[in-house]
């Protein structure tokens, strides 16, 4: 059993998705989901406990032995990305069982949570395979199921934010199946490890070059580095609350797990920061990101677009440490997968309660909603202080690597960039909690805090944000070996 | 389309055959270019052509939209039950080896059961897909 372990955690949700599209009863299929979720987090968590305790797990599907056959390994850095993945899953389906009865029509409620599993399968997948183009199979799986929950959306516009990203996101796609055939022409294997030993002996040549941009490009189009970010605010808007919470805490992680992926591993990172000088592209787009989207999220009136754009400038925050190419930047980077999924998780279930008793989440209809609903938004305003980095929260942590990181190298201006960061989220976190705490509640509303479910998954993620916030030695422990593995220092 | 016979009598003529060939390429796909993918593409080809010519309704009075789903599910669940079956026997999970006594009659059966599930799913999601499509109402402009 221990031994399939890498397998079943991505097999087992893979059979349970067909279950909850046949079995058709709303809650039926929830209780399917839940299961399937709450195994993919314990079975990433017994993987990354034996990861850090024995090293990598390597796992021969149909027993072809790799680089022949397709083959899973689990090294700290994709168990870290697993127990993200499986985290989030685990505490935003408990939390979906009224939202989604509240966002979805009864007859799609199976055929969601059917979506939601393959969602979470293809994410899973992404991670722990060690073949290019098993990579581009989960890949799929986990963007069509995505595009097809997204569109499910009570607002009409989340048909065009669907498209919008499924044209976007098929280009990303195809770009990334181009430099991954790129690679396989000139090497002629898929398997990571294998592609890892054959790529630096090759004489130098012009496709693998091509390869790596068209890679690049691609799995920054999926990440949403700015300016490719564009599929993102209206996605993470217009989708039902729980796709927004899960999404925006797993899907844009594992593209950054991709980017590790290629540049560290595959192309090594000689060849990524040296010959290709990677970091001159990623380090000025990454600032970019931070400033000017933290100043956009300022100006909007919906707060889930609020966050979303946060979300863009918090991924720069990921792709500066991984620009930074050091094992330090790394780690902040790294480290920064899991916090921002924490906080935003945290925000996003947050503005989820607001949606399920306001039926809006514009900024105009939040006033005085502290009063009506005292623990949703403390548990926005503590995730809130989380994303402005305030000590003892996770934001903190990461924000405190970034900068040493930063400093290590002599970058003054980047670490007054990430300050600059903060203080942006800082505007417009606050312009949340003028509306909601400072202003009058409307005299005619008749509005109840948040059902008991969604709350206690809520703050569940909360307390998970000050919990490794203070105490973030075993995060920061992952992250550190993680990094370590990624530069090939160490095992 | 009831004026139409001679559309009529060709399609009867050629879909017993295009739904033969689309097993022929489901059977002979360990053999040469074929599989259950491009299987169950013309096998759904042959039945939306049925589709086509018959009528929406005759097509999903032969097979109703609940039947398209199940298959669509079902099919994954062929191809991983498989694998669970290889693991139930001691492999690893889709190691065909031991599915029968000798290692190569296991990948024979194997890759064929496999191949079956991906044909069931593609069946399903292409009549799905043009169900969808075909059931729409007219958009009142």
């Amino acid at each position: 059993m221990s031994h399939h372990l890498p397998v079943l955690l991505v097999v087992i949700p893979l059979v349970a998705a067909p279950f909850a599209a046949l079995v058709n009863r709303p809650r039926v299929s929830w209780a399917i989901a839940l299961g399937s979720a709450w195994w993919a987090f314990l079975a990433a968590f017994a993987l990354l406990r034996q990861v850090m305790a024995d090293g990598p797990i390597h796992y021969a599907l149909g027993d072809w032995a790799a680089p022949y056959g397709i083959e899973y390994v689990v090294d700290p850095a994709n168990a870290w990305v697993l127990l993200i993945v499986g985290m989030i899953a685990a505490v935003v389906t408990p939390y979906a069982l009224l939202s989604i009865e509240r966002e979805v029509p009864d007859a799609r409620i199976p055929l969601f949570y059917a979506a939601f599993i393959l969602c979470m399968t293809g994410l899973l997948g992404i991670a722990i395979t060690g073949d290019v183009f098993n990579v581009f199979v989960f890949l799929e799986i986990s963007s069509l199921s995505a595009y097809a929950l997204i569109a499910l959306g009570r607002d009409r516009r989340a048909l065009t934010a669907s498209y919008q990203y499924l044209i976007m996101g098929s280009v990303g796609a195809t770009f990334i199946v181009i430099g991954i055939g790129l690679l396989y022409v000139m090497t002629g294997t898929l398997n990571m490890a294998d592609l890892a030993q054959i790529l630096p002996e090759l004489e130098p040549n012009r496709t693998i070059p091509v390869a790596f941009t068209f890679l690049t490009v691609g799995i920054t189009l999926k990440l949403a580095l700015f300016p490719l970010h564009l599929w993102l605010p209206n996605a993470y808007t217009y989708a039902p609350s729980v796709v927004t919470a899960f999404i925006a805490s797993t899907a844009t992680k594992v593209a950054v797990y991709l980017l590790l992926r290629f540049f560290f591993t595959i192309f090594g990172a000689s060849f990524s920061f040296g010959e290709m000088q990677l970091d001159k592209v990623l380090m000025p787009l990454a600032l970019v990101a931070i400033l000017t989207m933290s100043i956009v999220a300022i100006y909007q009136d919906n707060v889930k677009r609020l966050l979303a754009y946060s979300s863009v400038a918090q991924i720069g925050y990921m792709v500066l440490g991984i620009s930074l190419a050091s094992a330090l930047g790394l780690t902040a980077g790294i480290l920064h997968l899991f916090n921002h999924a924490l906080m935003k998780g945290a925000l996003f279930m947050a503005m989820g309660c607001v949606m399920y008793r306001v039926g809006s989440v514009r900024i105009e209809r939040m006033n005085g909603l502290a009063r009506a609903m005292p623990w949703t938004m403390a548990a926005f305003v503590a995730g809130g202080l989380s994303i402005i980095g305030v000590p003892l929260t996770v934001g903190f942590i990461s924000k405190w690597y970034l900068i040493q990181a930063a400093l290590e190298q002599g970058l003054w201006p980047v670490a007054v960039v990430v300050l600059v960061g903060s203080l942006l989220a800082v505007v417009y976190v606050w312009k949340v909690v003028e509306v909601a705490y400072f202003r009058d509640l409307d005299a005619d509303a008749d509005i109840q805090e948040a059902p008991l479910s969604m709350l206690i998954a809520t703050w569940a993620l909360v307390l998970a944000n000050f919990w490794f916030g203070i105490d973030a030695s075993a995060t920061t422990g992952v992250a550190r070996r993680a990094a370590e593995v990624l530069l090939g220092v160490g095992s | 389309m009831d004026d139409r016979v001679i559309l009529r009598v060709g399609a009867k003529i050629l879909i017993p055959f295009i739904l033969l060939f689309a097993l022929y390429v489901q059977f002979h796909g360990d053999f040469g270019p074929g599989g259950g993918f491009q299987a169950g593409v013309i096998f759904a080809a042959g039945f939306i052509l049925y589709a086509l010519v018959y009528g929406l309704g005759t097509a999903k009075r032969a097979l109703p939209p609940t039947a398209v789903y199940v298959c669509a599910a079902a099919g994954v669940l062929i191809y991983a039950g498989v694998g669970y079956l290889t693991m139930a026997l001691g492999g690893e999970f889709l190691a065909y080896n031991v599915l029968r006594h000798d290692p190569e009659h296991g990948q024979e059966l194997g890759i064929l059961l496999v191949e079956l599930g991906v044909l069931v799913t593609v069946f399903g999601s292409m009549v799905a897909i043009f169900y969808a499509f075909a059931g729409r109402r007219k958009v009142q402009t």
